[in-house]
C-alpha cells in the first residue's frame, strides 16, 4: 500500500546568553566538568532560582520570528522525572502558558511553498550531559550544562516527507541565526531535533500511530533517520502489523532506528507551576522593543533579493540563507556595474567552494564586499578574463589583497591589443595548416581549437572577444600554399 | 473525587517507593481525607477568578544576564556525590541511552 508520511519536529535551541537561566553561572561551551555550576543549579535545597532577563528577550524575539500569538502572562512549571543529569529530579519548564503559540514558517520544497505550523515555542533549562566512557555498569554525569536557557519549539504534524522536515529545521536555523538568539550549532549540541513520525493510507484523515524519533543531531542524518523510521513503519504495516507508540533512537553506524522506551513505561510528568518563579507579564512596550530589534529575516529577504536583483528563486535562497552572505551580497552589488546574476554566480561558485574547503565563515573571509565588486568590474570592463579572474579571486581569498595589486604583481592584465594579439594568432595558424583546411571546409570546430591553442599560447590572458573576431577573420583569409 | 489503590500504587511507582500492602492501605485512607478535605474549595464560587499560579501578587522578577562569583569549584560540586570518577559524578548505567 501507499501511505502519506506525517512529521512533526520538536527543536530544542540553548539560548546565547552568557549566564544560565535561574543562576549566574557560565554557560560557556566545551570547560573542565563540572565547573560550572552553583548549589542553585545542582538543586541544593533552599536555593531559589531568579529568571535571566536576556532569556525572554531571546525567546519573545523567536516566538515573534516565528509568527506566534505571544501570551503577555507567562509562567514556569515543574516537569517532574528522575534521571541522574537532572539534579533537582525536576525540570523548570513551561507547561499551559508558553511564551509562544499558533504561530507558523514558510518553507519552499521543490519550487512549492508550504507553510508548517508552530504549535508552540517555550523556555525551560537544560539538563546536564551524560557520559558513558566509565565501565559499562556506570554513567559520569556533567552538570555544567544544567540550566542552560533553552527553548523548545514544537511544530505541527504539518511536515510530509523528510526533505521537507530537513529545510524546516533549516529554515528555522537559519532565522535563529538571523535573529542571533542561539549559534545554532548541532555538532555542540545548540541545535537538538526529535522528530514524531507516522504514516497513513493516502486519503485518511486520522493519524497513524506515531513513534517518536530522539536525537536527530545533525543535517546529515535528519532525513536518512527519518526515512528509516518510515520504512520500518511501512514494513509493519504491510504486513498486517502494528506500529506502537514508542520512543526510538537512530543509530549512525547500524544505519537503523532502535527502541529506547515503549509506550507502557512513559512518563508522567505531573506538571505544576513552580512556586519558586513569579509570573513573568511581557508588555506591548517590550514587544515593540523585541519587534525593534528585529532584522529582515530570510524569507522576506529572499523575496527581496528575487525583485530588486532579478534572481533565481535557488540563489536567492541560498544567498539569504545566512545574513553575513545575504549583506556580503549586497554590498558587492552596491559597487558592481554589472548584472548581480553575475555577483550570485561567483559568491556561490569560487567564494563559496573556498569557503568551504577552508572550513571558515564567510564574517572570517579576507575578501572584501568592495573588493570582490572591483574585481568583477574588472572582468565587466575587460581587463581580466573570467579564467584569470578566477586566479585572482583565489589570490584575494587567501592574502586580503586588491585584485589590482595581484593583477599587476602577477602581470595577469588581459591582452586586447590586436597587433600582440595577431602576432599569436599568426604563430598559431601557421603551426597547423591541417586545422585551418578543416575551418575552411566548414568544420566550426576547429575555430574552437585554435582559440584554446591562442588562449594557452597567452598564458590565459588573450581577450576571448577580441582573438574570437580576429582568429574568424585570418582563418577565412588564410591561404595555403600546397 | 476518590483515590483509588491504583492511584496509590501509581504514586508510588512515580516517586520510586515501595510500599507494604497495611502501608498501601494506609496512604489510601489519608491520600482521600485530604483530597476531601480540600473538596470544601468547591463550595466557593470560582466561575470569574483566574486561577492562581502564585500566592505572592509579585510579577516579573529578573535578573540581569552577568556571569557571577558563586560558581564553586569542582571539589565543591561533587562534595556530595555518591562516587566520582574523572571528575563527574559517578552513577549506575542507564539502560536508556
Ligand atoms: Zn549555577
Amino acid at each position: 500500500m501507499r501511505y502519506e508520511t506525517v512529521i512533526g519536529l520538536e527543536v530544542h535551541v540553548e539560548l546565547a546568553t552568557a549566564s544560565k537561566i535561574f543562576c549566574g553561572c557560565s554557560t560557556k561551551f566545551g570547560q573542565e566538568i563540572n565547573t560550572q555550576c552553583c548549589p542553585i543549579c545542582l538543586g541544593m535545597p533552599g536555593v531559589l532560582p531568579k529568571l535571566n532577563k536576556k532569556v525572554v528577550d531571546y525567546a519573545l524575539k523567536a516566538a515573534l520570528a516565528l509568527n506566534c500569538k505571544i501570551n503577555q502572562e507567562t509562567k514556569f512549571d515543574r516537569k517532574n522525572y528522575f534521571y541522574p543529569d537532572l539534579p533537582k529530579a525536576y525540570q523548570i519548564s513551561q507547561y499551559d502558558k508558553p511564551i509562544g503559540e499558533h504561530g507558523y514558517i514558510d518553507i519552499t520544497v521543490d519550487g512549492e511553498v508550504r507553510r508548517i505550523g508552530i504549535t508552540r515555542i517555550h523556555m525551560e533549562e537544560d539538563a546536564g550531559k551524560l557520559l558513558h566512557e566509565s565501565d559499562p555498569t556506570s554513567s559520569l554525569i556533567d552538570l555544567n550544562r544544567t540550566g542552560v536557557p533553552l527553548i523548545e519549539i514544537v511544530s505541527e504534524p504539518d511536515l510530509r516527507s523528510p526533505e521537507e522536515a530537513r529545510e524546516y529545521l533549516m529554515q528555522l536555523r537559519n532565522i535563529l541565526k538571523y535573529i542571533d538568539v542561539s549559534d545554532v550549532k548541532m555538532e555542540e549540541g545548540s541545535l537538538r531535533c526529535d522528530a514524531n513520525i507516522s504514516l497513513r493510507p493516502y486519503g485518511q484523515e486520522t493519524f497513524g500511530t506515531k513513534t517518536e524519533l530522539k536525537n536527530l543531531n545533525s543535517f546529515k542524518w535528519i532525513a536518512k533517520g527519518i526515512e528509516h523510521e518510515m520504512a520500518r513503519q511501512k514494513l509493519l504495516l504491510d504486513s498486517g502489523e502494528k506500529v506502537t507508540q514508542e520512543t526510538r533512537r537512530f543509530d549512525v553506524n547500524t544505519q537503523k532506528t532502535v527502541l529506547m522506551r515503549s509506550k507502557e513505561e512513559a512518563h508522567d510528568y505531573r506538571y505544576f507551576p513552580d512556586p519558586d518563579l513569579v509570573t513573568v507579564e511581557i508588555s506591548d512596550d517590550w514587544i515593540k522593543e523585541a519587534k525593534a530589534s528585529m532584522p529582515e529575516l530570510p524569507e522576506k529577504k529572499k523575496i527581496r533579493f528575487m525583485e530588486t536583483y532579478q534572481l533565481p528563486e535557488y540563489d536567492a535562497g541560498i544567498i539569504t540563507g545566512e545574513k553575513e552572505l545575504a549583506q556580503f551580497f549586497e554590498d558587492t552589488a552596491k559597487e558592481f556595474r554589472g548584472e548581480a546574476k553575475v555577483i550570485s554566480n561567483w559568491v556561490m561558485g569560487d567564494l563559496m567552494r573556498l569557503l568551504n574547503s577552508e572550513n571558515k565563515e564567510i564574517s572570517d573571509c579576507a575578501v572584501t564586499a568592495k573588493d570582490m565588486a572591483s574585481m568583477l568590474n574588472l572582468i565587466e570592463d575587460g581587463t581580466i578574463s573570467g579564467k584569470i579572474a578566477k586566479t585572482v579571486f583565489e589570490e584575494m581569498f587567501l592574502t586580503g589583497k586588491e585584485p589590482k595589486t595581484i593583477i599587476a604583481e602577477k602581470g595577469l592584465v588581459q591582452i586586447s591589443d590586436v597587433s600582440e594579439l595577431e602576432k599569436i594568432i599568426d604563430e598559431v595558424i601557421g603551426k597547423d595548416i591541417k586545422s585551418v583546411r578543416d575551418f575552411q571546409n566548414g568544420n566550426k570546430k576547429a575555430l574552437g581549437f585554435f582559440m584554446g591553442q591562442v588562449m594557452r599560447q597567452s598564458g590565459g590572458k588573450a581577450n576571448p572577444k577580441v582573438v574570437n573576431e580576429l582568429l574568424a577573420k585570418k582563418l577565412n583569409a588564410f591561404e595555403i600554399k600546397e | 473525587m476518590k483515590v483509588t489503590m491504583e492511584t496509590v500504587e501509581h504514586t508510588a511507582k512515580l516517586a520510586r517507593l515501595k510500599f507494604t500492602e497495611e502501608e498501601k492501605t494506609a496512604f489510601l485512607g489519608a491520600m482521600n481525607d485530604v483530597l476531601n478535605y480540600a473538596e470544601l474549595l468547591n463550595e466557593l464560587d470560582t466561575e470569574n477568578i483566574e486561577p492562581t499560579s502564585h500566592p505572592v501578587p509579585l510579577k516579573n522578577a529578573l535578573r540581569e544576564d552577568k556571569v557571577w562569583d558563586y560558581t564553586l569549584s569542582r571539589e565543591d560540586v561533587l562534595k556530595n556525590a555518591p562516587a566520582e570518577e574523572s571528575g563527574g559524578f559517578k552513577v549506575p548505567k542507564i539502560i536508556e541511552s
